[in-house]
């Protein structure tokens, strides 16, 4: 589904990696570790293709290139786009509606993720982890093969973290797969790639 | 397009969110212009023949107190990111937030200018001129802010970096506008004036979306 050749990413003049290669299969989770600033966060951001990488090459089977971001990739990062003056069901339904989401999707994530007794509050009242599922919920929302994740459990308690390991299961066993950069297991079977041993 | 729809809805909200930004670009648009004839002495007749110009430039000041909301806070809380997975092309994205910037911000600034012309000792009979001379060229304003602001994204001196950006290409529609006001006050046809405005937006509307999106897209990597 995704196969990287030879990737080299640099960050102004520090070479983040040299000549990276791996692929990631339908169905597959994919593990990205190393230590801070080893560059997980700019490989999927290359990944999304909001980095252009030095050499190498992304390619994404049987996906046009200028479709792959508009309908296949679904990101989320450290920032998940969510102001903090507007409420819930209004963010909710910004970024579910901008990804192209009809209302049995967004429904369908508000149930999943238990979000309604949260919809109307301001985003800026909720946890950490309250503000994680309704970043999440687009994923849900929205179908989309790719999944992107940057630590995408860090802020969740135990029982979100094995319920999201849930939904990542059922997205791998629809034929999704699933990049995350993460320093703690994923709940899920995932293959792991160290970022750290390219450099 | 339905898309598109959605943000422009979302960027008019945000606008008006906390605080109601356009009425304190209103404010401080109104606040200048007062400020000047106190400062000018005390025979309003001296003011007059650059009371169009002055109008034009406080306008021009209070256009750009709010552009550092259009990109800055989207690129730092990661909308942007998701702005570009959406189905719209970021040059769209780009002119609908100038529109909604145009019609939070310029649309309340340009009900403003007449009163602010007024102020400033142009006869009240312009005052519909006054206004309509600001609508277009609020639009110029949004346009050209909008590319402002998104090529001042990242920089930790944004809103200071946006107005020396853009300072220097509001001076046409600057002299426009105030060649309006002031051709009518002589009794000329503003016309002119106003068509060169409308040909500074259309100019802005065409490099607007490419350089913007050029500039948001240089911003994320």
């Amino acid at each position: 589904m995704i196969a990287v050749d030879g990737l080299t990413l640099s960050r102004g003049e520090r070479v983040l990696f040299r000549g990276l290669s791996f692929s990631a299969a339908s169905g597959e989770a994919l593990a990205l570790t190393g230590a801070n600033g080893a560059g997980k966060t700019s490989l999927l951001r290359a990944l999304a293709g909001f980095l252009r990488p030095d050499a190498g090459t992304i390619a994404f089977a049987d996906v046009p290139a200028d479709e792959v971001r508009t309908q296949h990739l679904h990101w989320l990062g450290h920032q998940d786009g969510l102001k903090g003056a507007r409420r819930a069901r209004e963010e909710l339904t910004f970024q579910t509606q901008w990804l192209g989401a009809d209302a049995d999707g967004i429904a369908a994530a508000v149930d999943v993720l238990a979000l309604e007794p949260l919809l109307d509050l301001q985003v800026r009242k909720l946890s950490a982890g309250q503000r994680r599922r309704l970043a999440f919920a687009r994923l849900i929302a929205v179908q989309r093969p790719i999944w992107l994740l940057d630590e995408p459990l860090s802020p969740l308690d135990a029982r979100w973290r094995a319920a999201m390991g849930v939904l990542m299961q059922a997205h791998l066993d629809r034929g999704g797969a699933i990049l995350a950069a993460v320093h703690d297991p994923l709940p899920i079977p995932a293959r792991t790639l160290d970022i750290g041993d390219a450099r | 397009m339905k898309a598109l729809t959605v943000l422009w809805r979302r960027e008019l909200a945000l606008a008006w969110a906390g605080g109601g930004g356009p009425l304190l670009a209103c404010g401080f648009f109104l606040c200048l212009s007062v400020l000047v004839p106190l400062a000018s002495g005390s025979d309003p007749a001296a003011l007059r023949p650059i009371a169009g110009g002055i109008s034009w430039v406080a306008l021009a000041v209070s256009s750009i107190l709010s552009l550092e909301r259009l990109f800055e806070r989207d690129f730092e809380d990661g909308t942007l990111d998701l702005l570009t997975l959406g189905p719209a092309p970021l040059e769209l994205v780009v002119v609908a937030k100038a529109k909604a910037q145009w019609l939070a911000v310029g649309w309340p600034l340009a009900v403003t200018a007449p009163v602010a012309a007024i102020t400033l000792g142009l006869p009240v009979a312009l005052a519909p001129l006054a206004a309509l001379a600001a609508l277009i060229g609020g639009l110029g304003f949004a346009l050209t802010g909008a590319l402002g602001a998104a090529l001042a994204l990242g920089s930790k001196r944004g809103g200071l970096l946006i107005a020396v950006i853009v300072l220097p290409l509001f001076i046409p529609p600057v002299v426009f506008g105030a060649g309006a006001l002031e051709r009518a006050a002589n009794g000329q046809s503003p016309g002119p004036a106003l068509a060169f405005l409308c040909a500074y937006v259309l100019f802005a509307a065409v490099i607007t979306p490419l350089a913007g999106a050029a500039a948001i897209r240089n911003a994320q990597g």
